[in-house]
């Protein structure tokens, strides 16, 4: 009656196996390391760099325990683990020396940092310690919301450019092309011109939706987007946005910095570990600049540059190759009136190239420089710490209006999606503010881990203490499902790779603190069916499978708070009830399956069994 | 060892008219003080600065009054907690100044009087984000009574759903009004902690409820009062034993937990003995008020008496 099939025992003995399996991890710690990272937006960190850390490393005999690439997005890192502090330091010193010959003018950031200290095996299971939320870390959250209204009406006023220049290059008569709000207003002397725009302007312009429509007695096209292209502006705004603080906070050379979309308009940043939320901040609000300035290839100024002087009204910046030019102090175009960059192809020649799109006012003084400069070089560069570094210097070709400007000519693809990103990664899409920060120093968070370790455990031991001394045997049966509980919730949440935070340590020790109701659901049947005179073999089994209906409702009640709490909650509550849910369901397994095959393993071969150890079943004596 | 040597069924019915009322009265108050006291909500609703700050030595509070409100805030307060070497700071939010600046310009304005001063935790909300909270906040509540109504309806009968779900509100109701009354911090911790009371509560009712179910079943002879004691007599050691190993869990957060944890913990202890009475003395009461009877939840097994018994 009370056996369970093998496989019923090889699924607890496995789950038991892999809950200490992927707990395992937790408990390793971390050691030290450093990470090398880009500190300029034009210095990329690739797998090359790796093979060159480990280079550098191995020639002055500093041994590494492991070291890996990591691309997130954009940006790469090459991470180094080290056998002691000592060590750590002599490599960051090192690498420093060796990565960045002049220290003024850094290509990379060298950062110490601690890594998990998982052996090589179990991460090749897919056994991983849990994040540490900030709370528990230390380190500064926070929320920012970006100005969808600005991105868009930015959005707008470049369409209002090409609607203007697709009208004048097909010679239809238009008079005036505005930005109004959130659209963009053309106006016609007559119907037959505005039924040729509106025609023309639905092929060449598909993300726009025109409406005709009169103001006073003057005949209008009205566009707006259609919702899938607002859509489609804000996750590039957003996009956009993300990878220039990736940028950014590289510089900073956080260790594991979290940059994510919250919603739809909102941008979380955790960085660990950071305590200068003053120079965060600073440089999360920054905004590099990009200028747009005339090349001096004169042959006076090439003297100049060949012996080393630098002639009044100019400035001598290198380019990417390290090349140096002699550029005007005078600036022709900021980055404000930069739009957009692309990357994209020649539509004749078929050669990778990219595509810039300038606003109206850009567009007007691009026509005239480029007409008064043909055959000249204009250079683009982008300042960022107070240096410029010139992006790229092109001839031009011929006289450019309407805006649309196309760098091209001998580079790869993988070059021109590189320029396109160094030029839109100078500024944000859309504005953005913090409305939301959090700051932890790095000793709360060690006194927030040991309070929430302390007080689970306390809980913990007071409860197993009581049980077992309530319900003797059946007590250190429930003890041991306790156990089994939180091993499984640990392991769950690391192989989710949940966030732990202080209020999910609360739900830990709640859990376990409710999941006790079980178990005492469970052993109080199995008393009461005692009492009522049941051989004890039959106790158990009925004990177990009355409870079982309680056990099942009362905690798919709790479930669905649960799920309320993580359906609309946010921040701690989210954490809470992350862990909260999950624990409902691992405490339901480890009470009605774990300790049922503990009860079955010690109690079903034996055939004439008299009494269980369950505590004293007491009998009112019948009168 | 057994606590519980209970002869004979325990009559809990019989004063529920006068425990009803009590509960009554207990609820009307906690509204009243809800009403007329409000929350002392934490700037997670609110929005505003706290910052918490740490000194060396034992931290006098009026030299660090006097250097906030030298920087010209007015509204603000200045408090210890935990140790006398701990102070937090709350600033409200300042329209012309972004939080950037707030928490740095204070933090500088400290250091300069006594540059021992560590800086252990800030916190900036904005307006907008504490709005979206109390609106998530009640959809969630909303979300959860509606969920345990429909479940319980369907699983065991509308009378047991709205009783469970009034004694259920009747306890967040009463563990607000502690915090209104005493004027306790409300944060987000503690409304995680009252919807947690919420489901644990309904927890409680469904096991009673459970047993009254199954005693129907079992005691074709026994009225409808007679089934609800014996229901909550054969489940009160159980009652008892899991909320005081719950509490005991609770306890310990609340001793060893930390300043965060506190009123969180507060909040589920008074939760857990309300949830107590409530099950024991409010929701079977109110099943027994609307009526339940014993065709209302063994339906399925009289029919199949009725095809058995010719």
């Amino acid at each position: 009656m009370n056996r369970y099939p093998l496989w019923k025992y090889l699924t607890v003995l496995v789950a038991v196996l892999l809950g200490l399996l992927y707990t395992l991890p937790n408990l390793f710690g971390e050691s030290p390391a450093v990470q090398v990272s880009s500190a300029k937006a034009t210095v990329k960190v690739d797998n090359a760099m790796l093979g060159r850390v480990e280079d550098t490393l191995s020639a002055a005999g500093i041994a590494s325990t492991g070291a890996h690439f990591e691309q997130n997005g954009t940006v790469g890192t090459v991470r180094v683990r080290l056998a002691s502090t000592d060590e750590q330091l002599k490599a960051r010193d090192l690498l420093e020396k060796t990565l960045n010959p002049d220290p003024s003018d850094p290509s990379y950031t060298v950062a110490l940092n601690l890594l998990p200290a998982t052996p090589q095996w179990m991460s090749a299971l897919g056994a991983h310690p849990m994040y540490l939320g900030l709370d528990l870390r230390g380190g500064v959250h926070f929320l920012l919301q970006v100005d969808m209204q600005g991105a868009l009406a930015a959005r707008y006023d470049s369409l209002a450019a090409d609607v203007r220049s697709t009208l004048r290059d097909q010679r239809v008569p238009v008079g005036g092309v505005e930005r109004d709000g959130l659209s963009v207003v053309a106006t016609f002397a007559d119907e037959a011109a505005r039924g040729q725009a509106l025609s023309l302007l639905r092929s060449r312009l598909p993300d726009l939706q025109f409406a005709e429509r009169e103001a006073g007695n003057r005949l209008q096209l009205a566009g707006s987007l259609s919702p899938a292209a607002v859509t489609s502006v804000q996750d590039s705004a957003l996009k956009q946005n993300i990878t220039t603080l990736h940028n950014r906070i590289n510089e900073l050379g956080v260790s594991e910095p979290i940059i994510q979309q919250q919603g739809t308009d909102r941008i979380v940043v955790q960085l660990p570990g950071v305590q200068d939320v003053a120079k965060a901040k600073e440089i999360l609000g920054r905004t590099a600049t990009l200028e747009i300035r005339m090349v001096d290839d004169s042959p006076a100024a090439q003297s100049a540059l060949a012996s080393g002087s630098v002639p009044f009204g100019l400035e001598r910046y290198a380019d990417r190759d390290g090349r140096p030019l002699l550029v005007r102090r005078q600036v022709v175009l900021t980055g404000e009136n930069l739009q957009d960059a692309q990357p994209g192809r020649d539509s004749q020649s078929q050669q990778p190239a990219v595509h810039l799109t300038l606003d109206s006012k850009g567009a007007r003084i691009f026509r005239d420089v480029t007409r008064d400069n043909v055959g000249k070089r204009m250079a683009i560069l982008l300042f960022e710490k107070g240096k410029g570094e010139v992006v790229t210097a092109p001839v031009i070709r011929g006289e450019i209006p309407g805006g649309q400007v196309q760098i091209s000519g001998s580079m790869t693809a993988e070059e021109a999606a590189d320029v396109a990103l160094l030029l839109r990664a100078g500024s944000l899409a859309a504005p953005m503010e913090i409305i939301e920060e959090r700051t932890i120093g790095p000793s709360l968070g060690a006194d927030n881990i040991a309070k929430g370790f302390d007080s689970t455990l306390y809980g913990f031991i007071a409860i197993a203490v009581f049980i077992v001394l309530y319900y003797h045997l059946f007590g250190f049966f429930s003890t041991i499902g306790l156990a089994f509980n939180v091993l499984l919730l640990l392991a769950l949440l690391s192989v989710l790779q949940a966030t732990l935070t202080l209020p999910g340590i609360a739900a830990i020790a709640l859990t376990l603190g409710m999941a006790i109701d079980a178990n005492v659901l469970i052993n109080e049947r199995i008393r009461e069916e005692l009492r009522n005179g049941a051989p004890p073999q039959q106790a158990i089994h009925h004990g177990f499978e009355r409870a079982w209906g309680t056990i099942l409702d009362s905690n798919l009640t709790t479930l669905i708070v649960g799920l309320a709490l993580l359906a609309f909650g946010t921040g701690p509550i989210r954490g809470f009830a992350v862990v909260h849910c999950l624990g409902i369901l691992t405490s339901m397994f480890s009470a009605v399956v774990g300790v049922r095959a503990l009860a079955n393993l010690w109690y079903g071969r034996k055939k004439k069994l008299q009494k269980l150890s369950i505590g004293t079943v007491w009998t009112p004596t019948r009168q | 060892m057994e606590f519980f040597r209970i002869r004979r069924t325990i009559p809990f019915m019989r004063h529920a008219l006068v425990l009803n009322v009590i509960s009554l009265v207990t609820f009307l108050a906690a509204v009243f003080f809800i009403a007329t006291k409000g929350f002392h909500l934490s700037i997670e609703f609110t929005g505003g600065t706290v910052m918490e700050v740490s000194y060396p030595q034992s931290a006098p509070l009026d030299p660090i009054r006097g250097a906030v409100s030298g920087l010209g805030y007015s509204d603000f307060q200045v408090q210890n907690f935990g140790t006398s070497r701990d102070v937090m700071i709350r600033l409200p939010l300042a329209q012309d100044q972004n939080s950037a600046a707030q928490s740095d310009t204070v933090l500088g304005a400290l250091k300069a009087q006594d540059p021992g001063v560590e800086l252990r935790r800030v916190e900036f909300v904005g307006p907008q984000v504490g709005r979206e909270l109390v609106e998530n906040g009640l959809l969630a509540l909303l979300f959860v009574v509606l969920g345990i109504m429909v479940y319980l309806g369907f699983r065991f009968e509308w009378k047991f759903a709205v009783a469970g779900v009034i004694a259920n509100l009747h306890d967040v109701v009463i563990i607000l009004g502690f915090f209104a009354f005493f004027q306790w911090e409300f944060s987000l911790s503690v409304l995680a902690g009252v919807l947690a009371v919420l489901g644990y509560s309904v927890n409680e009712s469904v096991v009673i409820m459970d047993r009254i179910r199954e005693n129907f079943r079992k005691q074709r002879k026994a009225d409808v009062r007679e089934i609800i004691d014996g229901a909550i007599t054969q489940t009160i050691s159980r009652t008892i034993i899991t909320h005081g190993s719950t509490q005991m869990m609770v306890l310990s957060m609340f001793f060893f937990g930390g300043p965060t944890l506190h009123y969180f913990s507060l909040a589920l202890t008074i939760g857990i003995w309300f949830g107590i009475y409530s099950s024991v003395f409010v929701a079977a009461a109110i099943a027994m008020w609307l009526g339940v009877k014993r065709e209302d939840l063994v339906k399925p097994a009289k029919k199949e008496e009725g095809e058995a018994l010719p």
